[in-house]
């Protein structure tokens, strides 16, 4: 393959921690030293970013193909600067076996950016029996995990923390105590007393991550929290971390962008788990990423038919697409000075590809040529019609959002262009 | 004239003069049936479905009466025993009901926000008969209705609303109601029924009953449903009973002209002494029933006046 320049950039480099105005060579599928080029890609002063790492994508292969397939998820991730994929494990069935994850990994070639597969943590994802974590690592597995499915027996996860530790396998939670947030559906306070929704507290969040972190410290498994969305369970992360354990955590555009009150009338299409947050615990949640101690941003891509949505909210599935809405969303935190370009694209591309062992989130030559190319300004209205994705259920529909994918690059090859 | 809704979903989005407005007919109608003028022609002409996905007899009941003397077709669907068990969604028995054009379509539901959803998708009024643990408007207005008929006015008084205020549409609609028209509005009962962070709605809450009635002018109790009695909520029946059920000893705490309020069904015995409720000198259970007509048809008359006009 001949080498092409991407010329007149400004160069998001996480890594380095700044923007500077300059020419990228990428070679061979790889970024590469200054040399000679062939192609030459005018970027017109955008921005030229790694290519977004997107951890927890739900893709309804198998079993709920009609609302997502592999391909359809990689046209949308493609649209969306997302190049790599990290699949989750709650499909129908969980990918709980080597043998299901062989197949969910022969269905993902039909994605045009880079797929990896997470598996369930438990058997059928019952919270009962340990998976095999050591063949499904074998055959591929980067993290293991039940999903928004707490595990509530504290003896089987510390079994699992206790085994995958001896594996070095990743094993990701979801901070939330089950008992607390059993029937809920939105966060509890004014706005659930008002609509007479089944509310959860917040503190449910902080009772699950210091749990997790117990039996972690417990056992030293390598454990990411799959989303901290309240100010209560941060002083929880920051001291795990400062003790020096192997915890990261993570969280969703959804809960950086969006608080309770937009549930305003029941609209099903904000309703996801766990549930959106108070303003306050949103801003506390957006200084913690600017501040590096949430290490990364998911767009916890959860695809539902407009069936499963057209019900009582109480009814109504949860979840939100989030693929194409990532980058936009996101930039909403930078617009708004919260943080800046290279910090934001240090918790969307560099701190997920290194937390899972993934290769991708650098401009540095050898690092695959995954790259973005965006108006970081340009302006829009969304119409949820013209998502890439097969279901189009986005709490941004009709939100005016600024910042704009131009073209991605997967391992050197253009896979979107904008039209 | 000065309501301008097309459907009544809740308390939430009414103007404190659209209240007024419709209290004041609803006044009207209450009068008129006393005065033995029991029929009207408001409806005429028009189509009322009764929707009704949660069993009630008195609500239902009530919504059919006010139909009917102002002249509507009314028309009943029990819907647990219907569709819905075979699998039909709620939007698409809307549009089932939509497409044979009815006027007005009432509509009980175990889900809060359910009617919301449903008024989406029809043409015509909606009025919420009760949706999960969100509103009662229809209850909130003849109980508003009451008080301005005992007490002269419906501002600057004390109502304490006492019992299960979590699992309450009636409590909820009647505090934003009080609440709009200036009054004071205490909270009385156990903290495990009682909403999270209500107090920001710009109410008082008490567990306490003698500090939540201390010179209220109105005391609303509200039904205790049993499947709440036994230890999941509250510790037992008898504990509730003695702590917050109302008898003539914890009515001494309010205004000696206080009125005592109930929702209905009672549980007498259990939120209230039976004794107490059947006193005609306190209890105005038995107006709020029959108010229940008049602010029904009121509704109606008004939403009917605002639908939109056969295209």
């Amino acid at each position: 393959m001949s080498a092409t320049l991407f010329s007149n950039a400004r160069l998001v480099d996480p890594v380095a921690g700044e923007v500077r105005t300059g020419d990228l060579r990428i070679e061979n599928g790889r970024i590469a030293p200054p040399g000679p080029s062939g192609t030459v890609v005018d970027c017109r002063g955008l921005c030229l970013a790694p290519g977004i790492v997107d951890v927890g994508v739900k893709v309804g292969e198998p079993g709920e193909r009609h609302k997502e397939s592999f391909r359809t998820a990689g046209r949308a991730a493609a649209a969306g600067g997302v190049t790599t994929m990290v699949c989750r494990p709650d499909t129908r069935p969980p990918i709980d076996s080597p043998e299901m994850l062989e197949q969910a990994r022969a269905r993902a070639a039909a994605a045009p950016v880079h797929v990896y597969h997470m598996a369930a943590l438990t058997r059928a994802r019952a919270g009962s029996e340990m998976v095999e974590i050591g063949f499904l690592q074998d055959a591929g597995a980067v993290a293991f995990s039940d999903g928004v499915r707490v595990t509530a027996d504290t003896k089987v996860l510390s079994r699992c923390l206790r085994y995958a530790r001896s594996l070095g396998a990743l094993v990701i939670g979801h901070p939330q105590d089950p008992g607390l947030s059993a029937g809920a559906c939105v966060t509890s306070g004014k706005f659930a007393s008002l609509r007479g929704l089944p509310g959860v507290a917040p503190m449910a969040e902080r009772m699950g991550l210091e749990r997790d972190l117990a039996l972690v410290e417990a056992t030293g498994a390598r454990y990411h929290a799959d989303q901290i969305t309240t100010a209560a369970a941060l002083p929880a992360l920051a001291r795990a971390k400062a003790a020096g354990l192997d915890v990261t955590a993570g969280v969703s555009i959804h809960h950086l962008t969006l608080n309770v009150l937009d549930v305003a009338d029941y609209r099903t299409f904000f309703k996801v788990t766990p549930p959106l947050r108070s303003e306050d615990d949103r801003l506390a949640i957006v200084e913690a990423l600017a501040s590096g101690e949430i290490d990364i941003i998911s767009s916890m891509h959860t695809p539902q038919d407009e069936e499963s949505k057209r019900l009582p909210f109480e009814e109504a599935a949860p979840g939100a697409v989030g693929l194409e809405t990532i980058l936009p969303a996101a930039l909403r935190l930078v617009h708004a000075g919260h943080l800046d370009l290279p910090t934001l694209w240090k918790a969307l591309s560099t701190n997920p590809a290194n937390r899972l062992g993934l290769p991708g989130g650098s401009l540095a030559p050898g690092a695959p040529a995954d790259l973005v190319l965006f108006d970081p300004d340009a302006p829009f209205l969304l119409d949820r019609f013209q998502l890439a994705s097969k279901s189009k259920n986005t709490p941004f529909d009709g939100a005016r959002l600024q910042g704009r994918v131009e073209g991605t690059w997967v391992a050197g090859t253009q896979v979107f262009a904008r039209s | 004239m000065t309501f301008t809704q097309r459907h009544l979903l809740g308390i939430e989005p009414l103007h404190p003069l659209e209240i007024t407005t419709l209290l004041d007919r609803a006044d009207h109608y209450a009068e008129a049936t006393r005065k033995g003028d029991k029929h009207g022609d408001a409806l005429a002409g028009l189509t009322q479905i009764n929707m009704f996905f949660e069993n009630s007899t008195r609500t239902q009941a009530s919504f059919e009466i006010a139909g009917k003397r102002l002249g509507a077709d009314v028309m009943n669907m029990a819907m647990q025993a219907s569709s819905l068990k075979k699998g039909e969604t709620l939007i698409d028995t809307a549009l089932t009901l939509n497409a044979m054009r009815p006027d007005l379509i009432v509509v009980r539901h175990p889900h809060s926000g359910a009617v919301n959803l449903l008024a989406d998708k029809v043409n015509c009024a909606v009025l919420n008969a009760g949706d999960g643990r969100h509103e009662h408007p229809t209850q909130a207005l003849l109980d508003a209705l009451t008080i301005r008929r005992a007490k002269g006015r419906l501002h600057r008084l004390t109502v304490a609303i006492c019992g299960d205020i979590a699992h309450s549409r009636v409590a909820r609609s009647n505090l934003i109601l009080l609440g709009k028209m200036e009054n004071r509005v205490r909270l009385v009962g156990p903290p495990t029924l009682m909403p999270s962070e209500v107090d920001a709605l710009g109410v008082e809450v008490t567990d306490n009953m003698a500090e939540g009635l201390r010179d209220a002018d109105v005391v609303m109790m509200l039904r205790l449903q049993k499947e709440r009695m036994d230890g999941g909520f509250i510790p037992s029946e008898r504990e509730y009973y003695h702590r917050f059920g109302l008898d003539a000893e914890k009515l001494a705490y309010a205004k000696p002209d206080a009125i005592v309020m109930h929702p209905g069904p009672m549980n007498r015995g259990v939120e209230i002494d039976g004794t107490l409720a059947d006193d005609i000198n306190r209890s105005v259970i038995q107006e709020q029933v029959e108010m229940g007509v008049a602010v029904r048809m009121a509704a109606m008359d008004l939403l009917a006046r605002n639908r939109p006009r056969a295209a």
